[in-house]
This record gives C-alpha cells, structure tokens and sequence, in this order.
C-alpha cells in the first residue's frame, strides 16, 4: 500500500471521512495467532466473551466431529483485527485453541 | 508611504498595551475569550471581562481555573468555527505549554498575548522574556511588538494571518511585562467595522458539525505523524511573505506599517544591536547619542520571531563587522548562552556572514536597563568590529 506524502494529508490529522477505521486492519502486529481446532471445540462462546477486539466470529457454520457430535455453529478468528493476545487461549476450557507463530511472508 | 496619507488621521486615545490587546481582541469581534488572570497580563482579561459585561463585546467569556484550561477552552472554541483569543505571561505560559503543542499541531487560528515575565523561582512578577523563550519551539508564529500602537495592530494582523488557508498556525504577540503592559502610550482605534474588513472572521476549516462529521486529534502512527509534522514546517516556512503581504494591506487600510524586521539608523552603520519589545523602543531614543559619539551603531528590532525572518537578517547584516545580540533569557550551559544569540549563530554559519557575534545577556528580572546602558552596549558593539567576545557577557550582574 502506497502510503500517502505530507501535501495529500489533511492539517492536523483530521479524519474527514467517518467510520473510516473499519478500513484500518488493526491485526497486522500479532506473533502468535489462535487457530480453532473444530473438533475440541464445545461452542461454549467464552472466547467470543473475552476477546478484547471482537475479533471471533461466531458463524453460521454447521459442523461434525469425528464422533458424529453435529454442532449448527462454528467459531474462527478474523485476523484482520486480532492482535494476537492469546487470552482466547488462555480461557478456552476445551484447550482448543493453539497459540502459533505467525509467519512473516 | 502614498496610502498612508489618503488615511483620514484619527485622534489617538491614552492605553497601556494591556489594554490595546484587549481594544484589539473586542475591535476583531472574537467569539470567545478564555483567559486566567496572571501578573502582568492581568489588566487584558480585566478590560475584555468589562467588554463583554457591558455589552460591547459579544463573546463567551469563560472563566477558567488555570491557564492549561485557559488554552483548552480556547482551542476547543477555535475548532468549532467560533474566533478565540487568549492571554498570559509567565508561569501561565509555562502551565499551557502542553496545550501550546496541540494547538500549532491541530493549526487553530488562536491568537494569543504575553505580556512577557520571568519565571519563578525564585518569584519574580517583573518582566525579562524568558516565558516565551521557553515557547519558541511549540510551532507557533510569534511577533514581539514594542509599542502599544503596535501590539493593537499586531492582534489585528494576527488574526488575518492566522485564518489564512495556507498559514492556519496560532500566534502570539509579546511585549514587555510592566514596561510595556502598564505603560499608558497614545493609541489610534479602529472602528470594528474597518477592521473585520481587513480581518473578515474565516473559522477553521473541519469545524465540528453534526451533519460533516470529523475527528480532530486522533492518535497517528508513526506512518503518518512525520508527515503532518513537517506540513507545520512547510506552512512555517510560508510565514514571513505572507506575513509580510498583511502588514503591506494592513498599511493600505489603516496607514501604520511595520514591515516583519526593522532597520533604524542603518545606513552606514557598521555595528547592529538585534533587539526586540521595549529594548528596541529604548535604543531608538539611545542610538542618536552614539552616533554623536562617532559609533554608527543601528538597531535591528525583531518583530516576527518565528519563523526567524533569516532572509531579511542576511540583507541587513552583510554589511556589516559586528552585530550584538541581547538576550533577555538564559539558555542555560548553552554554546552562547543567550537563546537569541545561538540561533544567530547558526544563521551566520548557514549564510557565511563575516561580522563578529557578541552576545549579551541583560535585564533578567527586570533588572534596570538605563540609557546608560544601551549606551554601554553600544561601546560594546563598536568594540567588537575588531575584537571577539566568544563568551556570553551578563551585562550589569554584580560580581
């Protein structure tokens, strides 16, 4: 993304165009990112509680576990705005969510 | 000047600067006024609080605890559109100093006096300008005026700066606590509405408003904050044209012209005191006394500050051997230790001028400066045509 030089920046730094932080993805710093295993997975939403950037997304999304438990949702992690705290791991009574190393492309 | 004389002469009334400030700051209609009394600066407040009492100024007056809400107020009123004016000195200045940077950094158009004062401790009410010596560095315009006529006109032309599209930083105009900021002088008043022809109310641009929704003063990362900071630099570096073409309009419509730097007895000289406020008033009755002692010794009064109007420093210094600067602040263990003087310096290295630098550090604490002694410094500059003074002199210290 081309960054823009100091003669196309508004003085002062005003924001003129409102809700305009939706389009600044706040994720980009994390080491460690969560991933979601499915199958530990209890779909007892305390992730989604604790995460302090809303950033798990509890979906639509029907899903079977290898002993045939059919669960109608499914969580993942929009990684556009997690900052990689892990504290979704850390509450996660199931221990179903891993904290990896992000790789740096 | 031609457009001078067209002027109709006005009958000039008796006020202190105090006052003219605040015949300024009713005269341009400002909106709003947040100001906390401190001495000297005292009696501006005083007379817009009776303005506005009396109705002859229809502003919001808030009262205020402490001069970092003093600025608060006013640079909240100055983002909503309203024309907002302030005033202080000394520890009041230094209490806004967090609130000065804000300011030049969200470029409100504030315009604000100093009736420049030292600071405490150990407690001095009396004037020297180390106040605003202290403030040089926030990113704002500063004018030293030396004559109550002047410190009017300069509140006028401040606020047309100011506004201006291209400038949008806050002034200040400083004069010299006590000596000026009680001293009664003849002054001319416009009527307001000569004046909000000259200076017609152009409010900042983003303005808070409900139906255009903005946020001023976000946080900005480090991708983004070196860019707007050196738009500062860039709208600084605009200044003295600018400022120069307002002082040429204001000429125009009022007859009383000042220029961004000053000259007197120039011509031929071969000596220059850099002075600013009431010193340079003071120099000009001196100066004729030195010349009749055979020293050609002329003044070069700093009236804009900031930004250093260097272009017109080379013109007036290439000429000549020595050039004296005093200082009435301590930059403390600094290579001179006059703040004036070291910013000089490095102006004579950047443009390679020849003549030979005395710094003179004077009147701290409003320690009296008699004609005497600009008469003494005069000696002193004339001196150094052929002499070095490497170290900064602290003029009439007792040993």
């Amino acid at each position: 993304m081309k960054l823009p030089g100091w003669k196309e920046m508004t003085i002062g730094g005003v924001i003129t165009n409102p809700g305009n932080s939706l389009e600044y993805k706040t994720g980009d710093w994390k080491v460690l990112m969560p991933v979601i295993n499915q199958e530990k997975c209890i779909r007892c939403r305390i992730c989604w509680y604790v995460c302090p950037d809303s950033a798990i997304l509890e979906l639509d999304k029907p899903y079977t576990t290898k002993a045939k438990r059919v669960y109608k949702i499914s969580y993942d992690v929009n990684y556009d705005f997690c900052k990689g705290c892990g504290m979704c791991a850390q509450e996660c009574p199931a221990k179903a969510i891993d904290m990896v190393p992000v790789e740096v492309s | 000047m031609e457009a001078a004389q067209e002027v109709k002469s006005k009958r000039p009334i008796p006020l202190s600067t105090n006052y003219a400030v605040a015949h300024a700051a009713k005269d341009l209609d400002v909106d709003v006024v947040a100001a906390y009394p401190i001495t000297p600066q005292t009696t501006v407040v005083e007379k817009l609080s009776e303005f506005v009492a009396n109705g002859e100024l229809d502003a919001e007056f808030i009262h205020v605890e402490s001069e970092h809400s003093a600025l608060s107020a006013t640079l909240a009123a100055s983002l909503t559109g309203a024309r907002a004016f302030t005033a202080t000195a000394s520890q009041g200045l230094a209490l806004m100093h967090e609130i000065l940077h804000v300011a030049s950094g969200l470029r409100a158009p504030i315009v604000m006096s100093v009736a420049m004062r030292a600071l405490s401790a150990p407690i001095s009410i009396w004037n020297d300008q180390t106040d605003l010596f202290n403030a040089r560095d926030a990113g704002w315009i500063i004018y030293f005026v030396h004559t109550a006529q002047e410190a009017y006109d300069t509140v006028i032309q401040a606020y047309r700066l100011a506004e201006d599209r291209g400038v949008m930083l806050p002034v200040m105009v400083g004069y010299d606590g006590y000596v000026m900021s009680h001293t009664t002088e003849p002054v001319v008043v416009e009527d307001r509405a000569s004046v909000l022809k000259f200076a017609p109310k152009r409010p900042y641009p983003y303005r808070l408003d409900p139906d255009k929704p903005v946020t001023i003063g976000p946080i900005v990362p480090p991708e983004y904050y070196y860019e707007l900071k050196y738009q500062q630099v860039k709208a600084m570096e605009g200044v003295p044209e600018k400022a120069e073409d307002v002082d040429r309009e204001f000429q125009k419509a009022f007859g009383r012209g000042y220029g961004i730097m000053e000259c007197y007895m120039c011509e031929g000289a071969d000596a220059l005191i850099v002075a600013n406020a009431s010193y340079a008033a003071t120099l000009k009755s001196v100066l004729p006394d030195a010349w009749r002692e055979g020293l050609k010794v002329g003044l070069l009064r700093l009236r804009l500050y900031r930004p250093f109007p260097a272009k017109h420093f080379v013109n007036y210094t290439s000429n000549v051997k020595s050039v004296l600067v005093i200082d009435r602040a301590i930059s403390y263990g600094a290579p001179y230790q006059g703040p004036l003087a070291n910013e000089i310096a490095g102006l004579k290295v950047r443009e390679d001028l020849g003549f030979n630098l005395t710094s003179a550090v004077a009147g701290i604490g409003q320690r009296a400066m008699e004609p005497e002694d600009f008469l003494a410094l005069a000696r002193l500059a004339w001196e150094a045509r052929t002499r070095r003074y490497p170290e900064t002199i602290f003029y009439g210290v007792r040993e």
